[in-house]
């Protein structure tokens, strides 16, 4: 056999199950490590914050990461998507997600940093009397960026790129990482853990199937964007001529997209015309039930975030944990879906267009979007759904705001999970994880393995890719791990007494 | 806050038992009296108070719970849980002065209206976040303490 040392061969990515020996017999250095948490972002974040907590200390825990801190890629996604870090995010006041206690909120310690009470008075009127307060993304950054330091976040990172999760043959698991080239002696290091954290988001941008196809067709990337990839060169050029951009999604990313291209008209002379396409129009609220009706109006599903508030902690996250198979995903989709948050500065904004004509919808199923010859636009056709008309709507740009890819198998690691550990998919085809986030049938002796995050969407808990979703899961975690003798449980005494360590940032 | 029924009922019970009996007892001494009042019989009156807040309060969270049912999400805001201390404090007042459960003697509007008030706030503002720095899963939970965790 001929192994390269310090990588491995195509008989050790075949096999699933690897021993000591494979690993001595390829070269690949093996680091001994209790847990080991895959992804290095928010979601291993809010893991590590927690079991840091708990008093496992920086020695028992890795973090392999790509990134330099852990809100890198969020910021990146976030500033694309027009949330810079003086605007607001779609997040509540107590999903704090550089404290675990959840207080004091954003909004508190907003009033109280920037002498700014109307906040405060915000929080308390929400959402009856005010709309939701959100924090802004610099403050939830800068807070985050705190915490890190304080729990020795970077102590525990390990740069590189997880490729393979495998069982071990006598218990537990390897995760094998790629280090930065040069940074190590070998190609591939290995760590040997007993229980292993997947929190590895989502594996890029998602594009709608059309535009996806127009954009290889005619090489044309610029003209096409998606609202999460930088696209700053569309408003650029939307403030220096009179265009016409064509807007599709409905969701909280087409929201920030429709206010910064009329932003762009109020405060810097833009002539744009905005066409909003959607795929689905809600005319009035949706729900045929007293008790379960979402507010809705002129193509747009109404909620604070992106499930309601429940999910995280009330009688909608006891529901869900209740239920099974498509019953589960069926009421997920009904809580979930394309919704965006009812901000009374968006409504004021996209009626004003509406009544002087710089904002138009549309609606129904997108047929064909082509080049029109001789001009520098694109013309989309949208075929008419029950009762609507054949329309074509020509722009000079499109911006896709439908989301981001979430199919897990995309995700190398993921995969290998898959394929080699024995995990499988949820009913929405993501990672099945327990009600405690514990992955299915991948336990290996005294080994788990856990995941948290988008990934995890379909199971047990709604609100997997949010702030207060990472942290529940984490809690969650590390109950478990408690029970496994790892930590200690994070009861009354203990919260107190670190609570009281966060509020003076005393290092732990 | 997003509680559930038995979160809420939870949450009553231990937050008056704890926070609202060490309240009473401080407020106590504090309160307006009328001339020549004994100490004691401010503390009955006080203390059946809070005892009506308590057990009548579960009548009142069924009726809080069913109109959660027709929020889109199921949560019951900030601003609501100072609000229904108006109606909460009257119907406290009219069992008190109606001799419900019994004759708590002489009370004046001051003195009940002092500890009502002082006690509702407290107790708002403690479950409005610094609760989950004792209690770190209780928000999840919905407000129990018990129940509803794995």
């Amino acid at each position: 056999m001929s192994v390269t040392q310090g990588d491995v061969s195509r008989q050790l990515v075949d096999s699933s199950v690897w021993s000591d020996q494979d690993l001595a017999n390829h070269g690949i250095p093996v680091y001994d490590m209790p847990f080991v948490s895959v992804g290095g972002g928010i979601g291993s974040f809010a893991m590590v914050d927690t079991l840091r907590i708990a008093g496992i200390t920086t020695d028992q825990i890795r973090v392999i990461s790509d990134l330099e801190r852990p809100s890198q890629t969020y910021e990146y996604l976030a500033s694309n998507s027009q949330i810079r870090s003086g605007h607001r995010l779609r997040s509540d006041s107590s999903s704090t997600v550089d404290c675990i206690w959840g207080w004091p909120g954003y909004a508190l310690r907003e009033a109280w940093g920037k002498k700014t009470p109307g906040v405060a008075v915000q929080v308390l009127l929400e959402p009856v009397a005010a709309d939701y307060y959100t924090p802004k993304a610099g403050q939830v950054y800068e807070s985050l960026n705190r915490e890190a330091a304080r729990i020795r976040w970077n102590q525990m990172v390990v740069p590189g790129i997880v490729r393979h999760v495998r069982r071990r043959d006598r218990g537990d698991y390897f995760v094998l990482s790629t280090p930065p080239a040069g940074s190590a002696a070998t190609k591939r290091i290995a760590f040997r853990s007993r229980f292993i954290h997947m929190a590895v988001g989502y594996p890029g941008v998602r594009f709608l199937d059309d535009l996806q196809a127009y954009r290889k067709e005619h090489n044309d990337f610029q003209r096409v964007v998606n609202a999460y990839e930088p696209h700053d060169h569309v408003y650029a050029e939307m403030r220096r001529r009179p265009c016409t951009v064509l807007v599709r999604g409905a969701g909280i990313v087409a929201s920030r997209v429709l206010q910064r291209l009329i932003d762009d008209r109020d405060q810097h002379g833009a002539q744009t015309t905005i066409v909003h396409l959607f795929r689905n129009y809600p005319a009035g609220p949706q729900g045929d039930k007293a008790t379960f009706r979402r507010p809705a109006a002129k193509g747009w599903a109404y909620q604070g975030f992106n499930f309601p508030k429940a999910a995280w902690g009330g009688q909608i996250r006891d529901h869900l944990e209740s239920l099974e198979g498509d019953a589960r995903r069926d009421f997920i989709d009904a809580i979930g879906g394309t919704n965006t948050a009812p901000r009374k500065h968006w409504r004021e904004q996209l009626d004003r267009g509406e009544a002087q004509g710089f904002y138009l919808q549309g609606r129904g199923e997108v047929q064909s979007v082509i080049p029109i010859p001789d001009t520098r636009q694109i013309r989309t056709v949208v075929g008419g759904t029950t009762g609507l008309p054949t329309t074509e709507y020509d722009a000079d740009f499109i911006i896709d705001a439908t989301g981001l890819e979430a199919n897990i198998e995309d995700h190398r690691v993921v995969m290998d999970l898959l394929r080699h550990v024995g995990a499988g998919k949820n009913v929405k085809g993501r990672l099945d994880v327990e009600r405690d986030f514990r992955v299915r049938n991948a336990d290996n002796g005294e080994g788990r393995i856990f995941a948290s995050g988008s990934m995890t969407l379909g199971g047990y808990y709604a609100g997997v890719d949010s702030f207060l979703g990472l942290q529940y899961a984490a809690l969650r975690i590390h109950d478990n791990l408690v029970d496994a003798g790892f930590g200690q449980r994070i009861g009354p005494g203990r919260s107190t007494s670190q609570w009281w360590k966060w509020a003076r940032n005393t290092g732990i | 806050m997003t509680p559930t029924l038995a979160g809420r009922m939870q949450s009553r019970l231990a937050l008056l038992g704890t926070v609202g009996v060490v309240w009473t007892a401080l407020i106590g001494l504090a309160v307006p009296r009328p001339e020549g009042a004994e100490t004691s019989a401010i503390y009955k009156a006080l203390f059946t108070a809070l005892l009506i807040v308590a057990v009548a309060g579960i009548v009142w969270e069924l009726v809080y719970h069913a109109l959660q049912q027709y929020r889109w999400e199921k949560d019951w805001p900030t601003l609501f849980g100072l609000i229904v201390a108006v109606p909460e404090g009257t119907m406290v007042w009219i069992l008190l002065k109606n001799q419900i459960p019994w004759d708590a003697g002489p009370v004046q509007a001051s003195t009940f209206l002092t500890m009502f008030i002082t006690l509702w706030l407290l107790i708002w503002a403690i479950t409005n976040g610094p609760l989950q720095i004792v209690a770190l899963r209780w928000r999840y939970r919905g407000g129990r303490f018990l129940g509803g965790w794995g």
